[in-house]
């Protein structure tokens, strides 16, 4: 941790709500991008970074420094994302009718760059992952957390976070053999 | 060794699991199992989930957008207890003048009503669990020195036991005995978090820790509101 992230976080801590600034402008790309790949919209992400900092916020002074503070943020990310992800699933199983995620539907122009039939498969296909499924996969996946920490951070057994990752492979594996 | 499992598969290619070292060995002398690892690899390269851009002065954007909540906090802490408790206490209110509210003579035919107050009623009850899950896994997994300042799920608790007293009251009503009892034993622990201190020790943490542990609550909740989960799987199906 570098002394200027230490710093901000005992001022903070303090309640000097300016420091907490400097660890927002600092984390704030990573906790993005890790809302997106949870959410898989923009919008929900945008809200999700605002949740994270705000629930960071409130909860400083139970941060050990011995810890890593991004460690930190991003089990407070992944929380915030897996109560919107669990209750957009209510919703959508509730809607029967509705739509697939606009990600599936909307790519970005810049997606459309890379392949975009593989794109597309793997963005439905996440969003077809159960919110338990897509968290432990795009943390073990793409954020390279490993299954140990994921447990600590969903408060599940390992096996059953092995489990998940599995599923989420086998169903993604699924959705690209028809364009391979 | 026999050919690996496909979860196996999976583990090795994160390199995660207790048995990676005999994995490992198996793989440096089994053909069939190499090329299923590398099928397996070129599968999840193509697993790429690109996030749109955010410029340099995203961090400054955020805050700009942030720093008005912090101030506010206050503010908004009444209107959202009275905003959940009243939400529960409408969805309930919809769900039992249904039940067992006085039928009118003549009725017209509503055939979907009944179902889809239950739906309603059971989304509510999964949000609420969750929600609920998510105070008490933040407890278990509070760290800290010497204190700890739970005022955040203090606050969230608080939300929190309107509705669930209400939500327990529904299932007792509704012959949901199961149901009623979990959320009772939630709603003991919801009380004794928003009514206790804004900090506990670590000593007062732990023995909390330790009795959401023994008693299960977490594990019970889950179970319940997996079950709600498959009837509303069901409701919508039928």
């Amino acid at each position: 941790m570098e002394d200027s992230e230490r710093a901000a976080i005992e001022q903070a801590r303090a309640g000097d709500g300016e420091a907490f600034r400097v660890l927002v402008e600092q984390h704030s790309r990573a906790v993005f991008r890790l809302a997106y790949r949870m959410t898989g919209n923009e919008q929900d992400a945008e809200d999700m970074v605002q949740e994270t900092f705000l629930r960071a916020y409130r909860q400083i002074g139970r941060f050990d420094s011995r810890s890593k503070f991004s460690t930190w943020l991003c089990r407070i990310a992944t929380n915030c994302s897996l109560d919107l992800l669990r209750t957009r699933q209510r919703r959508r199983e509730l809607d029967s009718s509705a739509a697939p995620s606009p990600v599936a539907d909307e790519p970005a122009p810049d997606r459309l760059v890379l392949s975009q039939q593989v794109q597309q498969k793997v963005a439905a296909a996440l969003a077809e992952l159960s919110p338990a499924e897509r968290a432990t996969f795009v943390l073990r996946h793409f954020e390279g957390v490993s299954i140990g920490e994921i447990s600590r951070v969903l408060g599940r057994p390992n096996g059953a976070t092995r489990h998940s990752v599995f599923r989420a492979v086998q169903k993604l594996r699924r959705a690209l053999e028809c364009v391979r | 060794m026999k050919h690996l499992t496909e979860e196996q598969l999976v583990l090795y290619y994160y390199r995660e699991g207790e048995e990676l070292a005999d994995v490992e060995e198996h793989m440096a002398c089994c053909d069939a199992c190499r090329a299923a690892c590398q099928d397996l690899e070129s599968a999840l390269r193509q697993v790429e989930a690109p996030v749109p851009e955010r410029g340099e002065d995203y961090g400054s954007q955020v805050w700009q957008r942030l720093r008005p909540r912090l101030e506010q906090r206050r503010f908004w802490t009444w209107p959202r207890w009275a905003l959940a408790g009243g939400m529960a206490a409408l969805v309930v209110g919809a769900f039992l003048a249904g039940r067992f509210g006085p039928r009118p003579v003549v009725q017209p035919p509503q055939p979907i009503a009944q179902p889809v107050r239950e739906r309603i009623l059971l989304v509510a009850v999964g949000d609420h669990l969750e929600r609920s899950q998510m105070v008490l896994l933040e407890l278990v997994n509070a760290k800290g020195n010497g204190k700890v300042d739970i005022s955040e799920e203090q606050q969230r608790a608080q939300d929190l036991i309107a509705a669930n007293r209400l939500y327990r009251q529904t299932a007792a009503r509704s012959s949901q005995p199961g149901v009623a009892s979990v959320l009772e034993e939630l709603e003991r622990f919801l009380l004794e978090i928003a009514h206790g201190p804004s900090e506990f020790s670590t000593n007062r943490l732990e023995e909390i820790r330790s009795r959401i542990e023994a008693e299960g609550i977490l594990f019970k909740v889950r179970i319940i509101d997996s079950r709600i989960l498959e009837r509303e799987k069901s409701n919508a199906q039928s």
